[in-house]
Parts: C-alpha cells; structure tokens; sequence
C-alpha cells in the first residue's frame, strides 16, 4: 500500500511537470529549459514505476532500455538539422507501435471486461494506424518514397471498406477474445489504414500531417493506459492527444490551409485530375 | 465507479491539453511537436509493467519489444528536440 501511493504521488509529480514543460516549450524563451523540465517528468515516472510491486522481473526490461537507449540517442545525435520533421515522424512511430505492444500485452494480463477490451482494441488500432502512418511520411519526406500524392480509381470506396472491415474485426475480437484471428486481422487492417491515410496526402503536407500522427501516438498511449488501469498514460496521454490537434490546427492555419484541406487533398487531386 | 473516475481525469486531461497551447511563434512549432511526441513516449511507464510482471512467455517478449521501441521515443525525442532548441539560441545570438 505504501509503496503504491509513493509510485502514484510521483505519477502527480511527473503530470505536473509535463504540464509545465508543454507550457514552456510555446515561448521562445523558456523552451529549451521546458524540454528539460519535461524531460524530469519522463525520469521519475519511469524511475517510480520500477518499484510497481507487480514488476518480478528486471532483466528483460533492462536489455529493452539500452537496446532502445543506444539506437533512440545513435539516431538522436547523428541527424542532420534538415532532416528534423522527419526524425520526428520516426520516432513517432516507435512510441505508436509501443502503445500496440502495450495493448496487446495486456490481453495476457488479466481477465479483461468488455470496457478493457474496447481499449485493449484502441490502443492497438491507433497505435498500428500511427505506427505505419509514421513510416509512411518519414519514407516521404525523407524521399525513400515518392512524395507524391498516391491516389487511385475507388480509393474512397476502399478506405471506407477498410473502416468497416476494421470495425467488424473489433466487434468479433471483443465477443470472442479467445479467438486471436480477429487480433491479427485488427493489426494487419489498422497498420493497413495508416498507409492509405497517408499515402494520399503530398510531401510538402507531410509536416501537418505528422503533427496530427503525433496526436494519435498521445491518444494511443492513453488508450493504453485506460487499458491497464495506468494513470499517468491517461493523462499524460490525453495531454498529447488534444496539444496536437491544436498545434496541427495552428500549423495549418500558418499554411494558409484548413485541416480537412490537407487531409483530403490527395482525393480532390483526383476529382479535378478525373 | 472506477470507470466514471477514469473519465474524469481523461476528460480534464483533454480539456488541460486543449488550453495549454495557443499562440505559438511558427519557429517553434517542430520542436514542439517534437516535444511532445517525446511525452507520448509515456507508454513506456506502460511496457516496463507489462515486460516485468512474468504473466506468459508471449506478454515478456511484446513487454520487452515495447520497452525498446517506447525507449527509442523517449531517449531519441528529448535530444532531438534539445538539439533543435540550442540551435535557435545559438542563431539568435549571433545576430
């Protein structure tokens, strides 16, 4: 018990501090001290959480630090200041990809109830869709791919399939938990969607649109904390979430675009083009 | 109970991220995505629980991937985002 109030008392710390940091981070001024103070945040919530009780075992979690330590300060330190936006986009796609790790880890943890379930399933669709959608825009902006838009003939009619295909997964996957085929369909079909979200979208727009992947990466870590019960990822999460839905609504607006403009523009480029 | 407590903080939360960020000067929106993309990287207070807990074979293995990958967000996102930030200082003291 007391060591369970000391992890969530630090947890209040930890929010805190994101708070702080994301405050001091929009003034020119305070930004570089409000990456450090937020940074603190990141220190204790994970420094706190190696006390959880329910951790047994350390070694696994340590080889998983520095392995991912090592190559997160490699890339960190070796990237060129002009690739920045798409460094951004890469590591956004790591911390997507963890919260549908997260999410699927949990499905072993405990008997889920159908709450749990329903963000079980959250975290790994937003999750695999910010995942892949990442790459997407880094292979872009990085030119490994076109920068193109991509459009086809019927691609909305294939997106839309793609949604409801993704929602009868869910559906199966929440009434027959047992049955991990529907697990597997809902990865393969979220990673699926994060492709097809961007692939229509130009390079010039990559910037918006890994602002709004960075706002799914924070809603995918708060589905994953609602999924296991975790606190500072709900609200650390939440915090992401919503930040960058505004941040990417100011940066569309400072692009003389609307969201829902850059969004679709690679379908109007068919409509006018067709 | 707990659910209605949960959708508490989550809806605070959201309205706390929605407040926090207005008016920023368009030099520091990278590095405040970039910032804030580390933050997301909190899904590692996540993995480091479920790669230690011992439940099966298959959860340590998913556990661990997601402590690295959630490592590399973190680890990665706060220098990159540092590193940008000392630049701006340097450019707009020689000036």
């Amino acid at each position: 018990m007391g060591i369970e109030l000391l992890v969530n008392l630090s947890y209040v710390a930890a929010a805190v501090l994101f708070i702080f940091g994301l405050k001091m981070l929009g003034s020119p001024a305070t930004a570089r001290k409000g990456n450090l103070v937020s940074a603190l945040g990141m220190f204790i919530a994970v420094v706190i959480t190696l006390l959880d009780q329910s951790i047994i075992d350390y070694k696994w979690i340590i080889a998983g630090i520095i392995v991912g330590g090592l190559i997160g300060a490699t890339i960190a330190r070796r990237v060129e200041m002009t690739g920045m936006p798409e460094m951004v986009a890469l590591f956004n796609g790591f911390g997507g990809v963890a919260s549908l790790l997260v999410g699927w880890a949990a499905l072993y943890g405990f008997e889920a109830n159908t709450f749990e379930m329903i963000t079980i399933i959250l975290s790994i669709l937003i999750g695999g869709v910010t995942f892949s959608g990442s790459m997407v825009a880094w292979g872009k902006l990085s030119e490994r791919i076109s920068g193109k838009p991509m459009v086809f003939g019927g691609q909305r009619v294939f997106n839309i399939l793609l949604i409801a295909a993704i929602i009868a997964a869910s559906v199966m996957f929440t009434v027959y938990p047992e049955a991990h085929i529907y697990l597997y369909v809902v990865i393969g079909l979220a990673l699926l969607l994060g492709i097809m979200l961007v692939i229509p979208i130009g390079g010039a727009d990559m910037p918006v649109v890994i602002s709004l992947l960075n706002s799914y990466s924070g809603l995918a870590a708060c589905a994953a904390g609602l999924a296991i019960n975790n606190i500072i990822l709900i609200v650390a999460g939440a915090l992401v979430g919503a930040s960058g839905i505004i941040l990417t609504q100011i940066m569309c607006k400072a692009m003389n675009r609307s969201l829902s403009n850059v969004l679709f523009s690679g379908f109007s480029a068919v409509a006018t083009g067709g | 109970m707990e659910i209605v407590f949960l959708a508490f903080i989550l809806m605070l939360s959201i309205f706390l991220g929605f407040e926090l960020i207005n008016k920023v000067p368009a030099t520091l929106h990278t590095p405040l995505m970039s910032g804030s993309n580390a933050i997301s990287g909190i899904t590692l207070v996540g993995a480091l629980t479920s790669a230690g807990a011992e439940h099966t074979v298959l959860a340590t293995i998913l556990g661990t991937a997601a402590v690295a990958m959630a490592t590399i967000n973190v680890i990665g996102g706060y220098m990159v985002t540092d590193r940008m930030l000392a630049m701006f200082k340097k450019k707009g003291g020689s000036k």
